[in-house]
């Protein structure tokens, strides 16, 4: 697998990741067979899949060494998972992880963090309380907020809104679209129909196999292979 | 039509006389326990109780609490009345009548005055010995819930740990005594003559001598911690366990190292859990005879363990005494009289008092803490 983040740099149609035959497996058990593919830049690409198909272990596997990659990579998980400290320091978490020391830039950052994850004007008379005291869908905001606070290059989310209520779910997916602009977002979801709202490519994998991936549009109108069209069309997943 | 009320009965007799049987029968032994339990209580509270209270202001006995320990010399004077003083009060007494004569003069080791060393020796190997075990404790539960891959080995070393809780105490006060005492590696200049060995430092005439500590605080710190770790350990397992995986998941996303992740996201939410759950180790640790009898307790002590020190780390070097040796002592090496009796009593109801507060206090704070930590 090779990860080259300056790809980002590039124009928006440019490769941020290249996929090419990544096999991985837990222990004896594979879990990943020969998947090789492409992920544009500024593009949300969804990985579409029944459970256990291999489709969070390839967003988890791109961050399993180094810490260098992995603040270039934001996460966001299904539960959100806010820490138990202030809204505030929830989203500074990582760039004081960084070194970030100087009060002013991490308010700065904080504060453009949650603009970007629209949280602000919910938050901002509260920014020192508890960020356990948000709702679902205000925590997962936090949580993506938390994720782009270092401005990463990629956003992965693994299934965000699989705990949120259909409201809070629709705030994100308005928030993806924004978000899309600065940031490759991979999104792995068992949402067909969050697929189609938000994502413009999709991938459709299973038992570990990346089966077809091209245009959301194209995946979901008019798949070219027969077991897409079957998960897809509802026979089975 | 039936009576609803036998038709309900109907199906009980059966077996109905043996389950009412069976049912006294638990009950009377339970409440067998809990009246053994209440006469013993309430013997050391009818006994000891008016020995550090009293009815009349200021309501405690504070010299118990607060004097040295002291010989009791029991005497009649020429009018027949009969005295009890402790060995200073005695020497002074003496001074004052130096031509009056004592009759029936008996002596009784340790039961004069008050208990104040053995309160403060069983406060200093108990903060000693937490310091130690907490540190310890908290490293290899770190160890082995957040570093350690789980495997067969593991779980033997945590099998092993577990079943340390199993050792008798009199064990751990042996091996205190074989090891801290005897055999711990000490750097000296002049080392003793019962070294094991002693390996040369090259810095002057000091040298690494494998003499141990001699019974002191300090080994009876150690072995008094050794007692408690696989409780330390288990409890602070348990607490880092009981921290969400998605902190940990979050944490390391964002590029934190294993261990910014473990002091940053994992141990700011279990210390309060570990710190409480410790506390009931306190309890064992303030109780406990065996692990102390050969490595730091002494029955009699003339200073404070401070006092008369040529440095401040002598402290740790010097022996204490501690409550429940002090007990113990009380106990076996001494007649039991009823000049004794004050002593005895005192002491057992000031260990129990000491001891029901510090169980209390933990299961308090724990009641809080676990209210306030929830996610």
């Amino acid at each position: 697998m090779v990860t080259d983040p300056t790809y980002n740099a590039a124009a928006p149609m440019a490769t941020a990741i290249h996929v090419r035959d990544l096999c991985f497996a837990y222990h004896t058990k594979p879990a990943l067979h020969d998947v090789t593919l492409d992920i544009p830049a500024r593009q949300i690409t969804a990985f579409i899949g029944p459970s256990g198909c291999g489709k969070s272990t390839l967003l988890r596997r791109p961050d399993i060494d180094l810490q260098e990659l992995r603040r270039r990579v934001g996460m966001v998980f299904q539960k959100y998972n806010p820490f138990k400290k202030s809204i505030y320091e929830n989203v500074v978490f990582s760039l004081r992880l960084g070194g970030m020391r100087k009060r002013a830039a991490l308010d700065e950052l904080a504060e453009a963090a949650l603009r970007s994850a629209a949280l602000w004007d919910e938050v901002k008379d509260r920014l020192h309380t508890s960020a356990l005291g948000l709702s679902g869908g205000q925590q997962q905001r936090l949580c993506i907020a938390r994720a782009i606070a270092n401005q990463p290059d990629i956003l992965l989310m693994d299934e965000p809104c699989a705990a949120l209520d259909p409201t809070a779910t629709l705030k994100i997916e308005e928030l993806l679209h924004q978000l899309k602009q600065h940031y490759t977002i991979i999104i792995v979801t068992h949402n067909m129909a969050q697929a189609t709202r938000c994502a413009d490519l999709t991938a459709f994998m299973y038992l570990g196999k990346l089966i077809e991936s091209g245009p959301t549009m194209h995946i979901f109108t008019t798949p070219n292979n027969p077991q897409t069209l079957a998960y897809i069309s509802g026979s089975f997943g | 039509m039936l009576n609803p009320e036998t038709l309900i009965r109907k199906g009980l007799p059966k077996g109905h006389l043996k389950d009412r049987l069976v049912r006294v029968l638990l009950g009377a032994t339970t409440y067998f326990i809990v009246i053994i339990a209440a006469l013993l209580f309430a013997k050391i509270i009818k006994d000891g109780a008016p020995v550090l209270f009293s009815t009349k202001a200021p309501y405690v006995d504070l010299g118990f609490l607060l004097d040295k320990n002291q010989t009791l010399h029991v005497f009649d004077d020429a009018q027949g009345v009969r005295h009890q003083l402790p060995a200073s009060a005695y020497s002074d007494y003496v001074k004052q009548h130096e031509d009056a004569p004592i009759y029936n003069p008996q002596t009784f080791s340790y039961s004069g005055g008050g208990i104040v060393g053995p309160i403060v020796g069983t406060a200093l190997l108990t903060i000693g010995s937490m310091i130690l075990a907490l540190f310890f404790g908290v490293c290899a539960a770190i160890y082995l819930s957040e570093y350690a891959k789980q495997s067969p080995f593991i779980h033997a070393v945590r099998l092993a740990i577990l079943n340390l809780a199993g050792i008798p105490s009199i064990v751990f006060g042996l091996f205190g005594f074989a090891v801290f005492v005897l055999a711990v590696p000490v750097i000296t200049s002049t080392p003793s003559d019962r070294s094991l060995l002693t390996l040369p430092l090259f810095i002057s005439n000091y040298v690494i001598s494998f003499q141990g500590w001699n019974s002191s605080l300090i080994a009876g710190c150690a072995t008094l911690a050794c007692m408690i770790l696989p409780v330390i350990i288990t409890a602070s397992e348990e607490s880092l366990r009981a921290v969400p995986q998605g902190f940990r998941d979050a944490s390391l996303a964002m590029g934190a190292t294993r261990w910014q992740t473990i002091r940053k996201c994992v141990l700011p939410f279990s210390l309060p859990g570990i710190l409480t759950s410790s506390l009931l180790a306190i309890t064992r640790v303030a109780g406990e005879t065996a692990p102390i009898m050969f490595t730091a307790a002494v029955a009699a002590k003339d200073d404070l363990p401070w006092e008369s020190l040529a440095h401040p780390f002598d402290l740790l070097a010097s022996q204490v005494q501690a409550l429940p040796y002090h007990i113990y002592t009380l106990a076996a090496r001494i007649p039991a009289s009823e000049y004794t009796r004050r002593a005895q009593y005192g002491s057992v109801f000031v260990f129990l008092l000491l001891v029901m507060t510090l169980s209390l206090g933990s299961m308090i704070l724990r009641a809080r803490l676990r209210a306030k930590l929830k996610w």
